[in-house]
């Protein structure tokens, strides 16, 4: 035990870079998820159909692949035709993949606001536009935000995975670590220390946001 | 002198699917009249008053609001519905904005009211109808009347020249429902133009300056209160009377 602890004191400076880059490129990708996610699930309730297919085709694409082929296939493909860096082609990765999901958050939730909402607003002379940004949207974020935190911190421990095309963030620090030592299981425990405090503070947050928003409802 | 029609209907037809929900409607109404609309459920009451708000849009058949007639491809329904305010069965309030916030959302967004001047005058219709002390709390905590009200002042604050109730009280409970129609008994002697989706017949009686009795997508009768409720001529009518009386 003292061996862990000694090691995860000298080894926290490098760990703390790698946490950098996970929080870099976790919230680079969520921020793209979410924006995605958005524009995905109006789609999906617009009513003309081929916007509905695009909407519908995206989400299979993801949902039925691995998050690694599609890190792997976006990178290797990127990069034959732009040079582009893994933390950027991660991220990216990341996004596409979060924003399947998102998707079909945000959909749910803005098709579970009761039909009254959007009458009100028209029966105003709100444009359905606006019916939607002011009365809706709002209505259905507060509604998403449990899942949407839920997906953000699935999110934080998929960004591991870019490890694999090359970035230094917290899961490939251990690798590294733990090829150099030889000890890997101690780094890969320290690596599980660092990503536990990271979900248990986003949850928090989380927690607390929902509570504040509650008190309309 | 005659007064002005604000709403004229003729030969409204409305389909779901293959259920024929308005037959050859006709009707007008008057500046200042209150119209009660009667009927069981399913007669079209309520699908007649959303076609006059364009919330649905007729099959065929013409609708005029002051004399112009309005159609889908050459009116921006948009601002039509700024002119026909409705009022929901189920208040239909936002329940993420205050009382205040609700009543001026509209005038900012779609008519650009200055928000100062928009606050002023929401509070104006709040104090009218009664809710002088709830500006600033969430729907959730009010009564289903003072709901209503809420809803009416917001639908006020539009300016419109119409007003439409689509079962205000019938949502609500027993001791609350005199509430809302006091306030709409004021707004009918103010001279609002309104047209009243209701099974509240002592209203229909007191309030109303026309009563029409539909059944199945037909207005079967037409006439003063005291007419329709004394005498009615029809014998659907007076069925329909003696079993909810």
């Amino acid at each position: 035990m003292s061996h862990f602890f000694d090691v995860f004191m000298e080894s926290y400076p490098i760990f703390l870079e790698g946490l950098k880059i996970t929080l870099y490129l976790s919230a680079a990708s969520l921020v793209m998820a979410f924006v995605i996610g958005l524009f995905f699930a109006i789609l999906k309730i617009s009513s003309i159909k081929p916007l509905q297919w695009i909407a519908d085709a995206y989400i299979w694409l993801i949902r039925g692949t691995p998050l690694i082929v599609q890190i792997f296939v976006l990178y290797y493909g990127i990069t034959e035709i732009i040079l582009i860096d893994a933390f950027w082609a991660g991220a990216i990765g990341l996004a596409i993949h979060s924003g399947a999901y998102i998707a079909e958050i945000i959909r749910g939730s803005i098709q579970s606001i009761a039909k009254g909402q959007m009458e009100a607003g028209r029966s105003l002379g709100m444009t359905k536009l606006q019916t939607m940004r002011r009365i809706i949207l709002p209505q259905a974020f507060r509604r998403a935000i449990p899942s949407l935190g839920n997906q953000f911190i699935i999110g934080i421990k998929d960004s591991s995975l870019v490890s694999f095309i090359g970035a230094q963030e917290l899961f490939g620090v251990s690798s590294s670590l733990g090829s150099n030592s030889f000890d890997f299981l101690t780094f890969y425990s320290i690596a599980a220390i660092y990503y536990l405090v990271i979900v248990l503070v986003l949850s928090v947050v989380v927690n607390r946001i929902e509570k504040r928003l509650a008190k309309s409802d | 002198m005659a007064k002005k029609l604000m709403v004229q209907v003729e030969r409204l037809n409305k389909s779901f699917g293959d259920l024929h929900v308005l037959r050859n409607i006709n009707l007008q109404v008057e500046e200042s009249d209150v119209v009660v609309l009667i009927g069981a459920s399913g007669s079209g009451k309520s699908t007649l008053l959303r076609c006059l708000n364009f919330l649905e849009i007729k099959d065929d058949g013409k609708i005029f609001l002051e004399g112009e007639q309005v159609e889908k491809d050459t009116h921006n329904l948009n601002e039509i519905r700024q002119r026909v305010g409705m009022v929901f069965q189920h208040f239909n309030l936002f329940p993420h904005k205050t009382v205040l916030e609700n009543v001026i959302e509209a005038p900012i967004l779609v008519k650009n009211t200055p928000k100062k001047q928009a606050i002023e005058e929401g509070k104006v219709l709040l104090d009218k109808v009664g809710l002088s002390d709830k500006y600033h709390v969430y729907p959730s905590t009010l009564s289903g009347g003072q709901k209503q009200r809420v809803a009416i002042a917001r639908s006020l604050a539009m300016n419109p020249e119409v007003m439409l109730f689509d079962e205000p009280t019938s949502a609500l409970d027993p001791e609350l429902v005199g509430e809302v129609l006091n306030t709409m008994k004021e707004l009918a002697e103010e001279g609002m133009t309104m047209v009243v989706v209701t099974h509240e017949m002592g209203f229909a009686r007191e309030v109303g300056d026309r009563v029409v009795y539909m059944h199945d997508g037909k207005i079967v009768e037409y006439g003063k209160p005291e007419e329709i409720f004394d005498g009615p001529k029809e014998q659907r009518t007076k069925e329909f009377l003696s079993s909810i009386l």
